[in-house]
């Protein structure tokens, strides 16, 4: 195909991602250094109130923003270098609790506790999810073939449903006396809230994200397990393996590649965790890189957005994907000189 | 083919195996039913601490909302046979009164008269007789299971959640449009391109698939805020403001979605054999003579699955509309956060749970119908690539 009529075909698509991925991201990576402040005047206000005999004034000094001439308020931007990296990071308070070597004070601080949080269900989950999927896939294939098909369906959908609202069916379970709170505390003869402490949330959300992935991984596993070659698998019979040999040294190898295919869809997006937050209401417990970016975006009670520390905030959020993204893009890198000769 | 003997499974592993496939399947799919059955009971049965409460209602049977015994035998036969019909007579139907080559069309008015009719017979017809039967027959019309559909009421008349599904709607359809049609031209082009500039635009496409849409928001939100502004000297006086426009967030949702597209839509012509456009260039075509009359034909089984997830990530999303849509034009998924905002009540928690089964409800459906589009799609670029 000539290079012409490949641009002609890739053309619009390309234009695309770079209109509205590229340059929001270009943007994104100027306004990080930047920041938009009302320009505000002092002004005398005299407020008289009537006396008996003489008028009793008093002078203050208020502040208010300027109006230009459609009375809109005037702006600035201007260029604050790293101080909204700084306002996110909050390197100071860091290195001081560092010093203290105080843990909780670390997670004091937004950015810090939004990444531990992060990382911390990217990778927890990313076992689970595997193994998870990998069982049901290989009890399914265990299955009399006429009922795979419902399981498959019954499968799909947790991973269908919208994420949001995965979260708070499994939310309305356990909140207040939900019923399986109430089973809970029947079996334990404790109180229990699932809500009160971050521990148990993040409990609840490591269950949801498992129960919302592991179909994901199972379509994926069932179908790689059809294409796995029974010769092999008979003539380890034949040399005495176990069954567990077999899934060791035949299966899990034939596996591999979709293995390694699931965790890097897995890692991106499980660094994205944002819905789990919203569906089990967890923002004052536990929070995400992705939720601190879009809490700041989110208008403040008097209607202000913090676009810059956002716009630092997902600058930072986007290091961690590239760093996520390294090996695995590497993989694919060799993978691709390998078959092109 | 028969198991030979050595692999053969003792009893304890074969029941092990489906003792733990039943066990899954119940949990995958009762969080969501059981909000269905949450989502039809007065607030004090929905949150009842035991789960025989909350399926009787006895809360919402003394309010004298609920079904008989001849309520549910009759509910339970009239949707016995509207989906056996979906299945048996309407295809029949669509056959019959459609015109060849418009099957497609066919099949969504098709589709669409009959969940009206299904609508109007089991929600409006159906209550109005058993209403007045179940008057006569005394103590067999008593209810015994508590049941009511205020809190549907309650959320798509009275918070008018239809204007959020309408607004979904749109979003969804021009995501999906719009998608489907770039993608599908980069699609081809990337699956007949052997070249190295291919497989770049590619690794390109998979890291701006990694990246989180808030990123991406930050850099919207100013200028969808500040459009006015910026694009009078092209537009003058008529700038529109893009914030909380529905058809401004499909331009964003599509971008957002293309990586995905390109890489899926590429898995699926790559299965179409080369030799098929090769053979029409042949005969003279041109790569869009070729791709026209020789690949469109045969791609709409990928077209179909990829057009799948695109509605799904329109239809799914939250963050991209909560912060690019203001509260006048809210889709559907934001505007369940709206239950929450204010001082959240019980009966506002059951309303919530009301809405997320009204936005559940067609993705159910979507999966009983797309099920082999869904598990194609997943595996394509997996298995295959």
């Amino acid at each position: 195909m000539k290079f012409k009529t490949f641009a002609a075909f890739v053309g619009p698509s390309i234009f695309m991602m770079l209109l509205f991925i590229a340059a929001p991201l270009l943007s994104v990576f100027i306004q990080s250094f930047q920041e938009t402040i009302t320009i505000q005047e002092q002004i005398e206000v005299e407020t008289c109130t009537p006396g008996f005999v003489t008028q009793t004034c008093t002078t203050e000094i208020k502040t208010v923003p300027v109006l230009d001439d459609n009375g809109k308020t005037i702006t600035e931007t201007r260029w604050v270098g790293l101080q909204s990296y700084q306002n996110v990071l909050q390197m100071d308070k860091f290195w001081e609790a560092v010093g203290n070597g105080s843990w909780n004070d670390i997670m004091q601080i937004d950015f810090w506790k939004a990444l531990r949080f992060t990382l911390s269900f990217t990778l927890l989950t990313l076992p689970l999810v595997i193994g998870v999927g990998l069982l049901i896939a290989l009890t399914v294939n265990n299955a009399a073939r006429s009922i795979r098909g419902p399981v498959i369906f019954v499968s799909l959908l947790p991973f269908i449903i919208t994420p949001v609202i995965g979260s708070l069916s499994i939310y309305w379970l356990f909140v207040g006396d939900g019923i399986l709170t109430s089973m809970m505390e029947r079996w334990t003869g404790t109180n229990i809230s699932m809500f009160a402490q971050a521990w148990t949330i993040e409990v609840l959300m490591y269950f949801y994200r498992v129960w919302h992935v592991a179909p994901f991984a199972f379509v994926i596993f069932y179908a790689g397990l059809q294409t796995v070659n029974m010769d092999t698998l008979e003539s380890a019979v034949i040399d005495g393996a176990s069954r567990w040999e077999r899934l060791r040294h035949v299966i899990i190898p034939h596996l591999m590649p979709l293995i390694v295919f699931i965790a890097l869809i897995h890692l991106m997006d499980c660094y994205r965790v944002f819905e789990e937050i919203v569906g089990f209401r967890s923002q004052a417990h536990v929070i995400s890189l992705q939720w601190l970016t879009y809490d700041f975006m989110t208008p403040d009670d008097a209607g202000n957005r913090a676009i810059s520390r956002a716009s630092a905030s997902a600058m930072l959020t986007m290091i961690g994907i590239v760093f996520l993204l390294i090996l695995p893009l590497r993989r694919t890198w060799r993978d691709h000189k390998g078959s092109a000769h | 083919m028969s198991t030979s003997k050595a692999m053969q499974q003792s009893f304890a592993l074969r029941f092990s195996s489906g003792a733990f496939l039943a066990f899954w399947c119940l949990l995958a799919a009762f969080p969501i039913f059981w909000i269905a059955i949450m989502s039809f009971k007065s607030p004090v049965d929905a949150f009842a601490a035991s789960p025989w409460d909350v399926i009787t209602g006895p809360a919402t049977r003394a309010n004298g909302d609920g079904l008989s015994v001849l309520d549910i035998v009759v509910g339970l036969a009239v949707l016995y046979f509207a989906i056996r019909w979906a299945f048996t007579r309407l295809p029949g139907l669509v056959q019959q009164y459609c015109p060849p080559g418009m099957i497609a069309l066919g099949w969504i008015f098709g589709a669409v008269i009959y969940a009206v009719a299904f609508v109007l017979i089991f929600f409006g017809l159906l209550p109005l007789i058993l209403g007045a039967v179940n008057g006569l027959l005394g103590p067999l019309g008593t209810p015994v299971l508590g049941l009511t559909t205020e809190h549907y009421v309650a959320v798509w008349a009275e918070n008018e959640f239809y204007r959020n599904f309408l607004n979904s709607m749109l979003v969804t359809a021009g995501v999906v449009t719009v998608s489907l049609t770039v993608g599908t031209l980069a699609g081809y082009g990337l699956a007949r391109s052997g070249s190295d500039l291919a497989f770049w635009l590619l690794i390109l496409a998979l890291v701006f698939r990694a990246l989180p849409h808030s990123v991406l928001v930050a850099g919207y939100l100013p200028v969808f805020i500040n459009s006015s502004e910026i694009l009078r000297p092209i537009f003058g006086e008529g700038a529109p403001t893009l914030y909380g426009q529905p058809w401004a967030v499909i331009a964003v949702l599509v971008a957002i979605n293309q990586p995905f597209t390109i890489w899926m839509l590429r898995s699926f012509f790559q299965n179409i054999p080369a030799e098929l456009d090769e053979a029409a260039r042949v005969d003279g075509c041109s790569h869009f003579q070729a791709f026209r009359r020789v690949i469109m034909p045969v791609m709409w089984p990928g077209v179909i699955t990829t057009g799948l997830f695109s509605f799904l990530l329109g239809y799914n999303d939250f963050l991209v509309t909560s912060l690019l849509l203001d509260a006048q034009n809210q889709t559907m998924v934001p505007a369940i956060a709206g239950y929450f905002n204010r001082e959240t009540t019980t009966t506002d928690q059951v309303e919530a749970v009301a809405a997320a089964v009204s936005i559940t409800a067609p993705l159910f459906l979507l999966v009983m119908v797309f099920q082999r589009q869904i598990v194609s799609g997943l595996t394509a670029g997996a298995v295959k690539g």
